[in-house]
Parts: structure tokens; sequence; C-alpha cells
């Protein structure tokens, strides 16, 4: 807005009697919206009683602002306290922590092989994964469930939350006992991933109780039986672990709607 | 001035907000809707019917939370069923759930907010649009009480609070009425009166009086199909003197159960 309203036409618009033609009215009031200055010369064209009235009114909103309650500070997020999967996982996270503990304790005091940091590795992470996904352990699951934040992305975010404490908590029993850094992070990884992947078919929950039996039955089993490192952690066994994470995360992927809904499953 | 979206001023394309042909859904192995045929606009629509009659399903199906089984269903011009992308659709969503879950650390505020976030609503607007909420359903003085130390009456008011933060355009209550006392049921329905000027508001309730003094339209289901759609006053009118019943709406509401079922008995 570049041209001003003639002082005139200011006059004549703040004054009730005179008359002024609508179009003209309808600018004036538009330019009024973007323009201090013409709005203190409106101001000023005003009679006493006006302006009388409007100082009270200010006064009156000052005064209630004033005597009411303070605004609200802004709400912080990041406060890990409100978080409900922070509370609710803590007790299955310590847990897994106090298992990884006292496999390095166990390593520790007989340098067995296989070591059963290596072998509770894969399966580390899945209770806290099966708690962050469980219409169980969510009270608010169903309200969660039918909003456009629920999905793939929601389950990704809760497992990167329980990852961030297994994963520092793995990879210190490994350079404790010796075992591979990678042979310790990239089975965990993977089982992560197949419990995700699974989970998009028959509930994330049912995944992770599976895995984690499956792999008991099929590796740690005979390992402890026989006394020797299974096939899947022999240093040359990284690259299939890596592998088959990458496949299976592609076939997450391709499954992602299947966890927009509520489930029979999970 | 406020810059209008195309989003805003483009022509809704839909003749019906909530539109199911032939919707049949599971509620675990029980087919408990089974081939309904629906049509709702906007306006305030009672869902009235027998325990049993698939009402909690329906509503469930409705809010995008279960899969159908079968059937074609449209909400706000957008097929919801199968694997359908159902982000857009459930901005527009609000919810209720019947077992209402809640996370009990949560002040009402923060809880009214995380579900706002859920629900993808801008950051800027969501302070304001909490607020707002809150103060609808009349519980600003216990904006900051923590859940757990709500009763019955007011924590069904924070969950009516989350599902219009978002200022559906469906707005879905399964059994919005329990536990409010008689004044906070007026004010509810007027609250039901408001949000229907302009929205399609399904209310799910066995309170015929609620029905009959806010909605502007009544849908009566029976073993999972539609037994009756029309307005309050041709319900009343369904009614003769030999029916159950206290008041002339609920002697038409047992006057329809009864012609209903004896015609499925035939």
């Amino acid at each position: 807005m570049t041209t001003h309203p003639s002082p005139a036409v200011i006059a004549r618009y703040a004054d009730r009697e005179a008359s002024l033609d609508e179009v003209t009215v309808w600018s004036v009031e538009v330019h009024l919206e973007g323009c201090a200055d013409c709005r203190a010369q409106v101001a000023g064209s005003t009679t006493d009683n006006s302006r009388d009235l409007l100082a009270r009114v200010a006064a009156g909103v000052d005064h209630d602002i004033a005597a009411g309650p303070a605004p609200a500070g802004r709400p912080s997020w990041s406060a890990a306290r409100n978080r409900w999967l922070v509370w609710h996982s803590a007790p299955w996270l310590i847990m897994t922590v106090a298992v990884l503990g006292c496999a390095v304790l166990l390593d520790a005091l007989q340098s067995s092989i296989p070591s059963v940091v290596s072998l509770l590795a894969p399966v580390a992470p899945l209770p806290g994964v099966a708690i962050a996904w469980s219409r169980r352990h969510d009270p608010a699951w169903e309200l969660v469930a039918g909003t456009p934040a629920a999905g793939l992305a929601m389950l990704l975010r809760r497992t990167a939350g329980v990852l961030a404490v297994v994963v520092p908590a793995l990879a210190l029993a490994s350079t404790r006992t010796g075992v591979s850094l990678a042979l310790t992070l990239l089975p965990c990884v993977a089982f992560t991933v197949a419990t995700i992947a699974l989970g998009a078919f028959v509930g994330v929950r049912r995944a992770a109780a599976g895995l984690g039996t499956a792999w008991a039955i099929a590796v740690v089993v005979p390992a402890v039986v026989t006394a020797q490192l299974p096939a899947a952690l022999q240093p040359g066994s990284s690259g299939v672990w890596a592998l088959l994470a990458l496949a299976l995360a592609g076939l997450a992927a391709t499954r992602a709607d299947n966890f927009r809904r509520l489930t029979s499953h999970n | 001035m406020r810059t209008v979206s195309a989003a805003e001023t483009a022509t809704t394309i839909h003749p019906w907000v909530v539109h199911a042909e032939g919707l049949r859904v599971r509620a675990g192995r029980h087919l408990a809707v089974d081939g309904l045929d629906l049509a709702l606009g906007t306006g305030v629509h009672g869902l009235l019917g027998p325990n049993g009659a698939g009402k909690t399903t329906l509503m469930r199906a409705l809010a995008t939370v279960v899969k159908p089984a079968g059937g074609r269903l449209t909400l706000l011009g957008e097929s919801v069923d199968g694997r359908a992308d159902l982000r857009r659709v459930r901005r527009g969503l609000g919810y209720l759930p019947q077992q209402f879950g809640f996370y009990p650390r949560f002040t009402v505020r923060e809880f009214v907010e995380y579900m706002a976030w859920l629900k993808e609503m801008p950051k800027t607007a969501v302070p304001g649009a909490v607020q707002r909420a809150i103060d609808r359903v009349g519980l600003a003085a216990k904006a900051g009480a923590r859940m757990k130390t709500l009763s019955g009456g007011m924590l069904r008011r924070a969950g009516i609070a989350q599902a219009i933060v978002n200022d559906p355009a469906v707005l879905l209550l399964d059994e919005p009425t329990v536990g409010l006392d008689p004044e906070q049921r007026l004010d509810f329905r007027e609250l039901l009166r408001d949000v229907g000027v302009d929205s399609c508001v399904l209310v799910s309730t066995h309170l015929v009086e609620d029905v009959v003094a806010a909605c502007t339209d009544v849908v009566m289901i029976n073993g999972g199909r539609l037994v009756y759609q029309g307005t309050p006053n041709d319900l009343i009118a369904q009614g003769g003197q030999g029916d159950a019943g206290d008041s002339a709406a609920e002697r038409g509401y047992s006057a329809l159960l009864r012609r209903h079922r004896a015609e499925a008995g035939r």
C-alpha cells in the first residue's frame, strides 16, 4: 500500500456523522490494517468521548491481564519423564542390561567357547521391541492406532529408543569379553529388523517370541551342549548378517501398511 | 489478512461424508457388522442398538482402526478399505473409543497435546487448539491435573477433548455420556449441536433421550445390519401405546426393534 489516504478522508472516516461512500471506506480500511501511522491519525481524529472509552477499556484489559494467571510455559516434550515408553519399557531394558551384565561375568569367570554374550546378542533387543508395539502394554493403543502418525514410522521410532539402550550395552559387553563387535551388533540389528518384518504378518509380539525361541532351540542349545562356536557366529559370517538385515529391512518397508491398523495379532 | 489455502475453498465432490455399502467387519472371528449400508452427511447422528448389535465394531471400522472384512467404506470421499493410505483421512477424524485407555502420568493438557501431535496438527496451532478443546468440554480448571487423579466423568470429557482437538470433519464418539452427570450431559448435548453444524458426528449411545434431544438423525442397527434411519420425530412416530418404554422415543425404539426381530425370525 503506497498512497496514504488524505487527512480529510481519514477525518471523514473517523467522524460518524460525515458520509463517505462505501468504496472509499473499504479502501481506507484495507490501508489501515497495514499502516500504523494512519491508524494513529484515525485515533487522533476521534472525539474525546471515544478516547476516554478506549483508555478505560485498555486500563481494564491491562488490569485483568495482571490479575489473571500467567501464561502457560512452552510444553517441553523432550522431557523424558513424560514419555510413556520411557517409563513402561524401563523395567524390561534394565532386565536386558542386567542379563548382559551377568553374561559378561560368566564369560569372565570361565572363558568358555562360545561366549555367552555373543549367544545372547541377537535376542537382547527383542523384549524391548515387543513391549514397544503391543496393544496389551500401551493403554491408549486404540486411540493411537486411529491417528495418522500410527504406522511403521512410529514403530521404528520406538524401536530406535530401545536400541539406543541395548546397542551401547552390547558394545560395552563385547569389548569387555573380547568378542568381535561386528558379530555382536550385526546379529542384534538383523534380529530387530526380522522381528519388524515378521511382525508385519503375525504381530510384533508373536514375532519376537517366535524368533527368540527359534534362536534358543536352533543355536543356543546346540552350542551349549557341544561347547562349539555355532556356524552362525563364525568370524566370516558378519557379511551374511548384514545382507540378511538389509533384505529384511526391504521386506518390512514393502509391508509398511500392515502396521496402520489395530489387528488381533499385536 | 488471513490467506485462504486452495484446500479450504475446494468444493467437496463426495455426496456423503461417511458412506458404507455392504460393509462387513469382524470382531475376532465373529462377523459383528454384516452387510451394513449407511450414508451419513453433515449433522449429529445418534447410533442406537441393543448390546451386541455391532455398534462398537462399526465405530472402530469407521475410525479406520480395524480393517473391514468386505464391502465398501468411503470416508470424506476417500476409500478406506483394503490397503488404502489412511493418513489424509485420519487427519480429519476424531475418535473416542468405548474402552478409553490413557497414560496415567500425563496431565490433561499433555494428553490432549500428545494426541494433537499424533494427529499431525501444525506445531504452531497445537497450544491454541488444545486450550480450546479443553475449554469446550469444561475441563479448564483441571487442565494441569494428572489423568490418574480424575473422576470417570472427567476422564470421559478429557477423551472428548482429544477427539475434537483437530476440529474433525468426522467425529466418532462411542458411548461418550457414560459417567457424565445430568448437568454435564446437557453441556455435552450443546457441544454436539455446536460441532454438528459443519461436521459429521456419530454418537453411539444407549440413552434414547440423548439422541432425541441432541441428534438431527437416528441410525439404528441390530445384528450388524441397518434397521432404521430417520429423524428423531420419525422414531417417536413409530411407537404405539402398547410398546414398552417410558417416553415416546423409547416406545418408538422398542417398536422398531420388535418389528425387526419379527422380520428376522420369519
